[in-house]
């Protein structure tokens, strides 16, 4: 194995600064510390030796050929906005940013493509496709993310319930190998059996397989109409229940979000931002979109009287954009609210499957009382993947280190025992390093390090992450 | 108490289009919604409703196409839906749509408190509510940014204008047009959606209205001459700060002063 790695010397810094250019490269103690972290500086902060910004695939190949010689480690940054401790140099070496590798190199109207540079916003590419008329529906809610952060992470999002993952939208890569090669993957074609998928491998693969330089994504036609409805009830029971009955209609909801009365009480009380709805305990956010008019009404009549029928309290309807905006805003605010009341968060991204959501909810309540954690559950139940956030109050250093720790053991194993899985949509990274091995069985784990050593046998390629080696 | 709430129908795109012929708003087909300001009026009134008891009619004078208005309206809580609808209104401006208001708040037995949203988001001229008050010779407070006290017998508000905050108190009957943000307006009810479905609007006519003196109404009525109309320039933009923290936190501050916000 390569570890340890060569430490960047006088020659390696001339040479990167000889294939981009001196006042994009900088060394030691002159790189930014932001860089030293991604959104989640609990799972890891890593001085970089080298921090280098590429614009051109040609420099990322030059760099990476130039790394695999002399053994250097290289993690690909972009926003910097992973949940996960994804993109941080954890053993050192070269931070290599995309971020001027920004350029949107195109709307394909014939193919209903976008082509971009993986260091473009996603709000940015998202505005380009609407420019054009078209539609780029993922949607992780960070807008401010790179395009190429949310492909190596496969970003998910709330709106995945009606039109699925990044991965579903990715029609083709151009990539850097960890030797310097470079390599496209399939083309703009919308079916491809000729070998194995590698693309799909590639998305979502956390930046420890290649470095995606270029990309080509599928676009559809935007929906017209859109509405939003809020479902209320006393009860979490029949709340969470009702979620498999709404994606059992002919009408697929755009999203289905869960939310508990002591949220939306902290984020009125911490932002000041009241939910237009005061009455019941537990509701369901639930978005349609549709090409016609009539389409949405068939919509909300089948999704309001199933609400009802299962107990609802009531069905509130949100037709206009103030409405919309209403509702949405406080369901944005969460995080941030969270963050205000109380002093430290962790949070577990476990899906499991749809029919299980329920039971997840009650065993993840009684888990965080076994540990004085508060647990709050939120997000995306219409897809199964329910965000559950443990809030620290009261709780010395230790003794809410220790207990998080038990608690993550404890629901990542009732996922498990769900038929889920540990992560949804953040991925592994750093932060979830050391529940994954356990997670997967042995067999599934070292498939990880065959495939991770196909493509970088020397392991230089953000090491240490989503998988480790001894 | 009784409770009037006066209510516009505009279009529910921000792109207006304009009858290059009268200058004045094409609505036909537009998609239309209730003016958002409005919503704050009527769950001001439903408010009230609900800790001193009584109704709340809600108030609009345009074509039969604002039953859908109404309807939504009758979803958020409100008991009446009155509408003033004749061709003789048509083409009104300021002047005359704010007169046949009063004219058929008149005809309803005028109320105990009336209460309009600030401006709508198509006219945008704020005058319709102060207006109504004027005709009816009743006291009034704009740009009320919250009750501050209320009873069978008085209100007290305050209102927010540009320099200066003031807190006024009227005895009934007054009018209120009230401010964004002074309350969070409650969503339409499914439940209540299907109760009022067969709920009947109820229409008032010209010749429903206490003043029969054609020359206050429609475009007889109006001596505002519409010279040309068109949306604004959008005025947002997003400025992007670059830097380390302490330079955005700098450049973020320089902006703020500049606005004098701090």
């Amino acid at each position: 194995m390569p570890y340890p790695y060569s430490k960047i010397n006088e020659d390696d810094i001339n040479y990167i600064k000889k294939v981009t250019s001196p006042d994009r490269v900088w060394v030691g103690e002159d790189i930014k510390k932001e860089f030293y972290h991604d959104e989640m500086p609990e799972y890891g902060v890593y001085p970089p030796e080298l921090y280098v910004e590429a614009v051109s695939t040609e420099e990322v190949s030059a760099i990476m050929k130039h790394a695999y010689e002399r053994n250097i480690p290289v993690t690909a940054r972009g926003a910097g906005t992973g949940l996960a401790g994804g993109a941080t140099c954890k053993y050192g070496g070269i931070m290599l940013s995309l971020m001027r590798m920004n350029k949107i190199l195109g709307v394909d109207k014939q193919n209903l493509t976008i082509t971009t540079q993986p260091g473009a916003l996603l709000t940015e590419v998202a505005d380009a496709a609407a420019a054009e008329g078209l539609f780029y529906p993922p949607d992780p809610g960070e807008r401010t993310a790179s395009i190429g952060g949310t492909i190596i992470t496969n970003a998910g999002g709330m709106k995945a319930v009606r039109y699925g993952v990044t991965r579903d939208y990715v029609r083709c890569i151009e990539a850097v190998m960890p030797d310097g090669s470079i390599m496209n993957f399939s083309s703009n074609v919308v079916k491809n059996t000729t070998g194995f998928d590698i693309k799909d491998l590639i998305v979502g693969s956390e930046g420890v397989l290649c470095i995606v330089t270029e990309l080509t994504l599928k676009l559809i036609m935007p929906p017209k109409f859109t509405e939003t409805l809020v479902m209320v009830f006393d009860d979490i029971k029949p709340c969470i229940e009702t979620v498999p009955k709404l994606l059992q209609t002919p009408y697929i909801p755009t999203a289905i979000e869960f939310l508990e009365r002591e949220l939306l009480e902290i984020v009125e009380r911490c932002l000041n931002k009241p939910f237009p709805v005061p009455e019941g305990n537990d509701c369901l956010i639930v978005m349609y979109d549709a090409s016609t008019k009539e389409e949405l009404e068939a919509a909300q009549e089948q999704a309001a009287n199933i609400a009802l029928e299962m107990g609802a309290k009531d069905v509130k309807i949100c037709n206009t954009p103030e409405r919309i905006g209403s509702v949405w805003s406080v369901r944005a605010a969460i995080l941030e609210g969270m963050k205000a009341d109380s002093q430290a968060q962790e949070e577990c991204d476990v899906v499991v499957p749809r029919a299980k959501i329920a039971e997840f909810v009650t065993a993840a309540k009684e888990i965080g009382k076994k540990y004085s954690i508060r647990v709050i559950v939120c997000g995306h139940a219409g897809d199964g993947n329910i965000h559950t956030e443990l809030l620290r109050q009261n709780l010395s250093d230790e003794v809410w280190e220790t207990n998080t720790k038990a608690c993550l053991k404890e629901l990542y194993a009732k996922s498990k025992e769900l038929g889920g899985q540990l992560s949804g949509e953040h991925g592994i990274g750093n932060g979830r390093l050391e529940y994954f091995e356990n997670f997967i069985s042995d067999r599934l784990y070292k498939l990880h390090k065959d495939i991770k050593l196909a493509f970088d046998d020397k392991l230089i390629l953000n090491p240490g992450k989503v998988i480790e080696f001894e | 108490m009784k409770i009037i709430v006066c209510i516009k129908q505009v279009p529910a795109t921000s792109q207006v289009e304009i009858d290059p012929e009268s200058g004045t708003l094409k609505r036909m087909g537009a998609e239309s919604k209730t003016n958002p300001y409005d919503l704050f009026a009527i769950e001001s009134a439903l408010r009230i409703k609900e800790m001193l008891g009584g109704t709340v009619t809600a108030v609009t004078m345009g074509p039969p196409q604002a039953e859908a208005m109404m309807k939504d309206a009758f979803s958020m809580g409100v008991d009446e839906g009155v509408i003033l609808s004749d061709k003789k209104f048509a083409g009104s401006d300021v002047l005359a749509t704010s007169y046949t208001l009063s004219q058929g708040i008149t005809a309803l037995g005028g109320a105990d408190i009336i209460i309009c949203g600030k401006q709508t988001t198509d006219g945008d001229t704020a005058q319709i509510g102060p207006a109504i008050a004027e005709h009816l010779h009743i006291p009034h407070a704009a740009w009320v940014s919250e009750i501050t006290y209320i009873d069978n017998e008085k209100i007290a508000v305050r209102q927010d204008l540009s320099e200066v905050t003031q807190v006024s108190e009227m005895e009934y009957p007054c009018l209120i047009t009230v401010d964004k943000d002074i309350v969070v307006p409650r969503l339409p009810s499914y439940r209540l959606m299907k109760e009022v479905k067969d709920k009947k609007v109820r229409y008032l006519s010209f010749e429903d209205m206490p003043d029969k003196d054609l020359s206050r109404y429609g475009l007889i009525g109006s001596p505002t001459v519409v010279e040309r109309i068109f949306p604004p320039d959008k005025m947002e933009e997003q400025v992007y700060i670059k830097g380390d923290a302490s330079e955005k936190a700098k450049g973020l501050y320089n902006i703020l002063k500049a606005k004098k916000f701090v």
